[in-house]
């Protein structure tokens, strides 16, 4: 099983060069942590910003730049700045390449829920639906199973939807899986020391296995 | 030129009456009007409707006027760092709109460029939808979505003049311009508030026709949410 820090390092390896990317908040975050130095790629935030910087020292900590999880931040050289309706025009309309965030539930056809709990967690979905209905490429970066030991890769959502049809790739505890558009988890790497029939126990929704799995590598 | 200033949050919002329609600018508690906030605090007025991304926290922010039960209605996309909020919405004392945050700000965006409506993919399949009007383009579905205006929007800026041409600083600047072209009546409070002239009208990002009242602000707290260092 992955760590979550394992999981953005393996995201980090669909990175291109080239790229402009949201990261949403929690693992996809760790996500820039890990990405290849010789790779030029822009991080957006939806909050107002292209080209998010590492994390502050104490002394240059700035009320007035955080990320859109809240987080103080820091700029590069060749950032930019911008409102709330910018933002989410380069998010629609298609100038940001690929964006990776958390799910609680996806299913076989890529719908994503990760917004609301009904009568438990009502929080709102912020920028997530602009974001899933707008990209061509979404990673979505989750926990295979939920702590109870029930898969979050499931035949339908159970929970209200974020976005429909949306998800492309998923990068979990136990498995790299694509989605297809036909409807399935196409296995494609396993979490080393996981075999293919644990994560058949796991995923309840269609999973299409075909030829030999291997063991995701790290460099 | 025509002088905006007022001066001070006081007298800002002074008209202000209950069940008006406010829209407040910020992203969590970056960028948010602290003077006028509370300023609100201490006028007797109740049944507002706030449009602004977030509800503030618990102690500060929009959470002030939420506290003090002076809201009735939040228009907002993420509310979650906020408990009184979540309370209230559970009890059912609070009504809440959650719409996407792109919905949000182009709804603003629309609202004061006098686009009464327009699609976005954002939310298609989802409850989102629920009554509106779905339409395909180049064989994609988008949603109809309606502008929103205020009678009153409430922003924070870095730098203005009396003219109130408005310049904002880092990731402060968020929803606050588009949120100053979309009430009827545009409150912007400064941190530094210069005399016509001294700004340089190539680095205006809210030309001063949006605002109708402008004044200098003080002891800005600008509290951090979320404090996070790189060793």
């Amino acid at each position: 099983m992955l760590t979550k820090e394992q999981i953005a390092k393996r995201i980090a390896k669909e990175v291109k060069d080239g790229q402009y990317i949201n990261l949403g908040i929690g693992i996809p975050t760790l996500v820039a942590n890990y990405i290849p130095k010789n790779l030029n790629v822009v991080l957006q935030s939806e909050n107002g910003l292209l080209g998010i910087g590492p994390f502050p020292t104490e002394d240059e900590v700035d009320a007035d730049l955080i990320n859109a999880g809240k987080q103080t931040i820091s700029m590069l050289p060749g950032s930019a700045l911008f409102n709330s309706a910018d933002s989410f025009a380069m998010i629609r309309g298609g100038h940001v390449h690929l964006t990776i965030l958390g799910a609680m539930e996806v299913s076989e056809n890529g719908d994503i829920a990760n917004w609301k709990i009904p009568g438990k967690m009502v929080k709102g979905m912020g920028g997530a639906m602009d974001l899933v209905a707008s990209a061509d490429n979404i990673i979505v970066a989750m926990q295979h199973c939920s702590k109870d030991g029930e898969s979050k890769l499931l035949p339908k959502c159970s929970l209200p939807i974020t976005g429909i049809k949306c998800v492309k790739k998923i990068v979990s505890d136990l498995a790299v899986l694509e989605v297809v558009s036909t409807g399935g988890f196409v296995l494609k790497e396993r979490a080393p020391g996981v075999s293919v029939d644990e994560i058949k126990s796991k995923t309840a929704g269609k999973l299409i296995v075909e030829g030999e799995i291997p063991e995701m590598t790290f460099d | 030129m025509i002088d905006k200033t007022v001066k001070d949050a006081k007298e800002a919002v002074a008209d202000i009456p209950s069940d008006s329609v406010l829209m407040m600018g910020g992203f969590g508690l970056c960028g948010i009007p602290e003077n006028c906030i509370q300023a609100l605090l201490e006028k007797e007025i109740k049944g507002l409707t706030i449009i602004s991304n977030n509800a503030g926290v618990d102690d500060f922010g929009i959470g002030l006027l939420l506290q003090k039960r002076m809201v009735r209605k939040m228009i907002s996309s993420y509310v979650g760092e906020n408990a009184e909020f979540e309370r209230q919405l559970l009890s059912g004392e609070l009504e809440v709109d959650l719409i996407p945050q792109g919905t949000l700000a182009e709804r603003v965006r629309a609202g004061g460029a006098g686009i009464p409506a327009f699609y976005t993919p954002a939310g298609v399949g989802t409850e989102v939808a629920q009554g509106k009007e779905v339409r395909e383009f180049d064989g994609k579905l988008y949603l109809m979505e309606s502008w929103l205006k205020a009678d009153f929007s409430i922003v924070k800026a870095w730098k203005g003049d009396s003219s109130g041409n408005l310049i904002f600083r880092g990731t402060a600047r968020n929803f606050n311009p588009v949120m100053a072209t979309a009430g009827r009546i545009c409150i912007a409070e400064v941190e530094e508030l210069v005399a016509d002239g001294e700004l340089d009208p190539n680095e205006i990002h809210t030309p001063g026709i949006f605002v109708q009242r402008i004044f200098q602000g003080k002891n800005y707290e600008k509290r951090i949410e979320k404090r996070t260092v790189s060793q």
